[in-house]
């Protein structure tokens, strides 16, 4: 296949950016799409340009590093897929192909496609976890975890933090990102003691990076690349209506974290 | 060299208890005053950092990932072992160490082993405590389902997403401690060397691959929990950032590296397409629970699958390993699938390949109930060969995997570097020569959240440690190495880039120190490696500079280490006349094809030490012996 790129490129943070146009030339249908990049990048080594910059690093999907923005679609043309799980097949010999970073203004870019997601981080340390210091562990099977319940739990908690939903999202919000762990950790029974604490630290945290607010747009949902549902955020909004109508003493019972 | 295992004495059901009262404490308001580095954030290193920092040490944690939370340990597919016997078939800590012993073939230590079955039921206690969502039964207990080289049901799984699950787990609990102030996470930062003072390790050099900046960081001890160094072969099921670059600088400076050789060749990958490929594609071995492999039995039979009838498929793990069947170790099912293919039986475009058939399991118990098991993985399959397993069979072929080889480490985790530490797969501990499913995640966290976090006391309160700071000579030297080496990269401004040097090592290792290994093999691959390494030198193509992110220079660095490895990875399997787990000589194997081991010469474990750039390393022997499971041929006939 022979395609054509046009690539955001920016040298660094405070650098200005523009699309810059490539030639891909003699690529395999069966190549993904950063093996398709990779090979770009060895055409600009060898005429001595530098090449592209991108994260990626499993390249099954998991790892969450990956992050392109390709003709307009957070992770490319294809549902429930990650960039390094796209393949070239499903692009048109001849095409002209936009990539470009994800374009929110909490992930500032760090150089071309890499963007600085550590956002995420810190939500999480706000308090996306629950508190259980290493030694103390009851036996595994004294706690009963319906089937429903977990397997609801594992749906959410297949989030790769990867970033999409926030870039899919006209608002630039990551409520998609923050309610997948809030109902991780809502739907287990070990989750409960510090259940309304997490939603209102994880949502203060959200906000304060800057991340936009939710206006149920749904572009989160089809941009994922997990596939997870809008409906998390419904039960992080009502875990949030509950937590604000409980006194603060109740909110704080979770323990110290 | 001096290699002191520090395994304790007395039966060995008691090592690890008796040792614990043993060991010195640090009560803990002495602890905020040790400062602890750890290397890695994956399942060893994330959970190590956590667990000290829950303790009260000063943790600085380094990834060069942007997140912690994207260590490779993520990608982990199958599960984890533990010895609950919740199945009641069985199981118990005495046959998890049993199997564990068998499956490395006789070359891991004994003691080690026991204590990874011992801890293995607080890690599953661990993980649902922190919200490890793990399969459950209607009524609300745990699930779980059978892995290679076992006969019980052992194994704990998160459909197909395990590690990611166990790793969030100690991510979350890690970013806990960053919350408090407890850890400094140094994310995007590579370790590029380790820094010992007065024979001792007492810090890290870095870069940050945003800035470029080379730092130093001092510190009362560090840890490597860095992974494994499968990407040597170029084409593995690691991911691409994967390396050994923290556990060959700190060889360099006097930490022995153990069994190199000893390398795990998975039998369930997606086989390779074409020369642009980047990495392959792990299929969960748990898919042999229900996957049935087979090739035609007629040479060259190009039919399609379905139109080949029964009589004329040639199930090959069930015939030759009937009390196995499809769930043999690795390392058998990997050199099978070799035998068939190199007689002739291979299927797809290049004959390296098998298939996995899933069509007797679908009859048996219908399609939802295999997605529910594997749907992940059928889609991840279906995604990369735009084939659809439901219908068709997977075709499989073995990849590089795991390495069971890493520093040389004693009962406390510890490397002949004292104040070193090295956990999980960056260690050579537990698995032997070859490690069994579902092992490897169990190992990682045993050593992360159980060991270190009680044997590292022992080594600070027993030592008096100097003030040293990052002014040191010591540090300003391996300051100035790094950043000579990262100039001579960027220099030479050659004719090839570093994929292409990188791609070229993969196939002489693959080729010659792959899934069988012979004599003349291994010394031409020793004769190629040097003259590829000096090609390297003089006309690699390292675009860009110094003080930016610099993708191209990170695996240059990368790459020229693996080329130093490979050589002793060679080396080492020269040295090693026999076979052995994933080490498998053709001039030592038995009548039918099976692996030769040679107990009397070589139940050791070799310790390389290195000697300087131009001198042949050092071997140091560590002699195992096997007093609790009697040496024995392994079979799964």
């Amino acid at each position: 296949m022979n395609l054509t790129l046009r690539v955001w490129r920016q040298a660094g943070p405070k650098a200005p950016g523009k699309m810059v146009e490539y030639k891909a030339t003699e690529i395999s249908p069966e190549a993904s799409f950063l093996e398709m990049m990779d090979v770009v990048n060895d055409e600009l080594t060898l005429k001595g340009e530098e090449p592209i910059a991108f994260d990626h690093d499993c390249r099954e999907g998991i790892c969450g590093s990956c992050s392109m923005m390709i003709d307009g679609h957070a992770h490319g043309p294809n549902q429930g897929t990650a960039t390094c799980q796209l393949h070239m097949r499903s692009f048109e010999d001849g095409a002209t192909i936009f990539v470009e970073p994800w374009r929110v203004r909490a992930f500032p870019v760090v150089k071309d496609l890499c963007v600085d997601r550590s956002a995420f981080d810190r939500i999480i340390a706000a308090g996306g976890f629950i508190t259980a210091a290493t030694g103390g562990a009851q036996d595994a099977n004294n706690v009963l975890v319906p089937k429903v319940a977990s397997d609801l739990a594992m749906d959410s908690a297949a989030c790769i933090g990867c970033g999409a939903c926030a870039a899919a999202c006209p608002n630039g919000s990551a409520s998609l990102f923050t309610a997948a762990k809030i109902t991780h950790l809502a739907q287990l029974p070990q989750g409960q003691p510090e259940r309304y604490r997490r939603v209102v630290e994880m949502v203060a945290q959200h906000d304060a990076e800057g991340f936009g607010g939710c206006t149920l747009h749904g572009e989160c949902q089809l941009a994922c690349p997990k596939e997870i549902s809008i409906d998390t955020i419904s039960r992080m909004n009502r875990d949030y209506m509950v937590a604000a109508a409980m006194s603060q003493e109740e909110k704080v019972g979770g323990g110290t974290g | 060299m001096e290699l002191r295992s520090r395994v304790p004495d007395g039966p060995i059901e008691e090592k690890w208890d008796s040792h614990r009262f043993d060991m010195k404490l640090v009560n803990p308001a002495n602890k905020r005053k040790y400062t602890v580095i750890v290397v890695g954030s994956g399942l060893a290193g994330g959970a190590g950092a956590a667990t000290l920092a829950e303790l009260g040490y000063n943790v600085k944690c380094f990834c060069f990932q942007d997140s912690p939370r994207r260590a490779h340990s993520i990608a982990a597919q199958g599960g984890i072992n533990a010895a609950k016997n919740y199945q009641n078939d069985g199981d118990s800590v005495q046959r998890l160490f049993y199997d564990t012993v068998k499956g490395g073939d006789f070359r891991s230590r004994e003691a080690n082993v026991y204590r990874l079955a011992q801890i293995s039921v607080n890690i599953i206690d661990q993980c649902v405590a922190q919200g490890v969502p793990f399969a459950r039964e209607y009524g609300g207990l745990l699930a779980n389902r059978s892995f290679g080289g076992a006969q019980v049901s052992r194994t704990f799984y998160a459909r197909g997403q395990t590690g990611q699950q166990l790793l969030l787990g100690a991510y979350q609990a890690l970013e806990r401690q960053i919350g408090k102030g407890m850890v400094t996470m140094y994310p995007r930062t590579e370790m590029l060397d380790v820094v010992v003072i007065d024979g001792v390790a007492r810090g890290i050099v870095t870069r940050n691959l945003i800035t470029g900046a080379i730092e130093s960081h001092a510190a009362d001890a560090v840890v490597l929990g860095t992974g494994g160094y499968g990407n040597v072969f170029y084409l593995s099921t690691n991911a691409k950032g994967s390396n050994a670059t923290a556990i060959w600088r700190a060889y360099k400076r006097g930490a022995a590296f153990a069994n190199p050789c000893f390398t795990q060749i998975h039998p369930t990958c997606i086989p390779k397409s074409g020369d642009y490929q980047s990495k392959l594609t792990l299929m969960s071995e748990s898919l042999r629970n229900d996957g049935r492999v087979w090739v035609p039995l007629a040479k060259g039979d190009k039919r399609k699958p379905d139109t080949i009838p029964e009589a004329e498929r040639d199930y090959y793990l069930e015939r030759m390993y009937p009390s196995y069947g499809n769930l043999a170790p690795r390392d058998i099912a990997s050199r099978a699938a070799k035998r068939v293919c190199d007689e002739g039986r291979g299927v797809g475009p290049t004959g390296l390949g098998v298939y996995l058939d899933f069509a007797a399991a679908i009859a048996r118990v219908g399609e939802d109930a295999i997605r529910e098991r594997y749907g992940n993985l059928f889609v991840m399959y279906q995604r990369i060969t735009d084939e659809n397993p439901y219908r068709v069979p997977m075709r499989i072929y073995p990849a590089v995997h795991y390495t069971m080889g890493g520093l040389w480490v004693d009962y406390n985790l510890m490397s002949t570097i004292p104040g070193l530490h090295v956990l999980g797969e960056a260690n050579f501990s537990d698995h032997g020569a070859n490690r069994l499913g579902a092992s490897a995640l169990m190992q990682g966290l045993a050593d992360g959240y159980f060991i270190i976090s009680n044997t590292i006391a022992d080594y600070l309160a027993a030592k008096k440690l100097s003030a040293v700071d990052t002014t040191h000579a010591a540090f300003k030297e391996a300051e100035s190495r790094v950043s000579e080496m990262t100039k001579k990269l960027l220099a030479t401004k050659g004719s090839r880039t570093v994929d292409s040097f990188h791609r070229e090592l993969g196939n002489i290792m693959w080729e010659y120190c792959g899934m069988a290994r012979n004599e003349a093999g291994l010394k031409t691959a020793l004769e190629k490696i040097p003259k590829l390494r000096e090609e390297f030198w003089r006309e690699v193509n390292v675009p860009g500079s110094a003080d930016t992110l610099n993708q191209a220079l990170e695996k240059a660095g990368r790459v020229a280490d693996f080329f130093e490895l490979a050589e002793l990875m060679c080396r080492d399997a020269l040295e090693r006349k026999e076979s052995c787990g994933g080490h498998f000589r053709e001039e030592y194997q038995t009548a039918d094809g099976e692996a030769l081991r040679d107990d009397e010469h070589y139940a050791y474990v070799s310790a390389w030490e290195y000697a300087g750039d131009k001198a042949t390393p050092v071997l140091n022997k560590e002699p195992l012996e096997f007093e609790y499971v009697h040496l024995a041929q392994r079979s799964y006939k």
